[in-house]
């Protein structure tokens, strides 16, 4: 596919479930990753829950979508920037996100994990490098 | 430049559908392009043909529906969104076993795809939504 | 390659102002929209938190948002500039790209 290649950034900010938008951004990333573009994602604020291990929404009565987040690998989606800082505020660590990786065929298809835990400042400078942010 | 607007939320409940329609006439009277407008969450239930407000208030659908044909703007909404909250073509209608559809002129019905490729094809991606 | 962060929420009702706030860099411009536009409003628990930005950061104001919630321009905060809809358009065309903070 001849096309520009542009860096796209999906800012993720809200907690799942409450509201949609964590479940079709997450559509919207995967039909993204046909483009053949740069991709990350990023989980700020209460958008870090989206990625907590141990969802069980069978109380709520709801689709438990957590586990899409673990084949974004498989769709080269390789960059998900989760805020140190958001994490602290809410008490969590990188302990209680979902462990997600990807297998890096660079690098005899080792597993690599997908998750990277960055400072506020880093993912500032981040953001700024972006072509196209996506807030949903 | 050539714009590609997001618009996630829909009309009357939001601001978003309001701010992104003044953004665009504002953008028009400058002699930019609208590439295209996505319409995705609740933003699909612009296109619905069935909203009757007040009559002494706006139609946003018409307000969208008359950009299309005045400037030619693509107004697409998402079809996966669009099919959970019950807006429908023709087409999908009879695809999907019901007995209406509800899409006002001017609108079409497609993929996630048309987002991205707006995305790619512009100079610049506006978001409005909540 | 400077940014123009939109935010479109109060800050005293989601923390999008703050978050933007964050994340924004030197030479970056804010937009305060729709419920946001209450942020420029003077003498708010907030105004400091917005004047520290001004430093190196340019922060406007949708006029006609402001005007709808019953503000006029000399409530505004000093230094946060009025624009309308067409100055919204430049700010995206001036700036490399936007960013939306809901």
């Amino acid at each position: 596919m001849d096309m520009t290649t542009k860096t796209f950034m999906y800012v993720n900010r809200k907690a799942p479930y409450g509201t949609v938008y964590a479940l079709e951004t997450l559509e919207v990333v995967l039909i993204a990753a046909a483009f053949e573009q740069d991709v990350s994602l990023a989980f700020i604020d209460d958008g870090v829950y989206q990625i907590a291990k141990g969802q069980d929404t069978k109380g709520i009565g709801m689709k438990n979508f957590s586990a899409t987040f673990k084949a974004l690998g498989d769709y080269d989606i390789t960059k998900l920037y989760v805020e140190r800082e958001s994490l602290a505020e809410r008490g969590l660590t990188e302990d209680d996100l979902m462990p997600i990786t990807y297998e890096d065929a660079d690098d005899d298809w080792a597993e690599k994990p997908s998750v990277q835990v960055i400072s506020r400042a880093e993912l500032a400078v981040i953001m700024s490098e972006q072509d196209v942010t996506l807030s949903f | 430049m050539k714009y590609t607007i997001l618009v996630n939320e829909g009309p009357y409940q939001h601001q978003a559908a309001d701010t992104a329609l003044q953004f665009i006439r504002a953008a028009l009277a400058k002699g930019h392009e609208i590439f295209r407008v996505f319409f995705y969450h609740d933003g699909v239930n612009n296109g619905s043909r069935l909203s009757v407000p007040p009559k002494d208030d706006r139609l946003i659908q018409k307000a969208w529906s008359e950009l299309a044909e005045q400037h030619g703007i693509d107004l697409v909404i998402c079809i996966a969104a669009a099919q959970r909250r019950g807006l429908m073509d023709a087409d999908e209608a009879k695809r999907q076993n019901l007995d209406a559809n509800n899409i006002a002129p001017g609108f079409r019905i497609s993929g996630l795809g048309q987002l991205i490729e707006g995305a790619i094809q512009s100079d610049r991606t506006i978001v409005f939504g909540d | 390659m400077a940014m123009l962060h939109i935010v479109n929420k109060s800050p005293f009702e989601r923390n999008a102002l703050r978050s933007c706030l964050g994340h924004a860099l030197a030479g970056d411009s804010i937009l305060l929209i729709e419920d946001g536009a209450v942020g420029a409003v003077a003498g708010s628990s907030i105004a400091a938190e917005l004047k520290a930005a001004m430093a190196d950061k340019s922060v406007y104001v949708l006029g006609p948002d402001l005007a709808a919630r019953g503000m006029k321009a000399d409530r505004v905060i000093e230094g946060v500039n009025i624009v309308d809809y067409a100055g919204f358009v430049d700010l995206t065309a001036e700036n490399d790209k936007t960013q939306s903070w809901l």
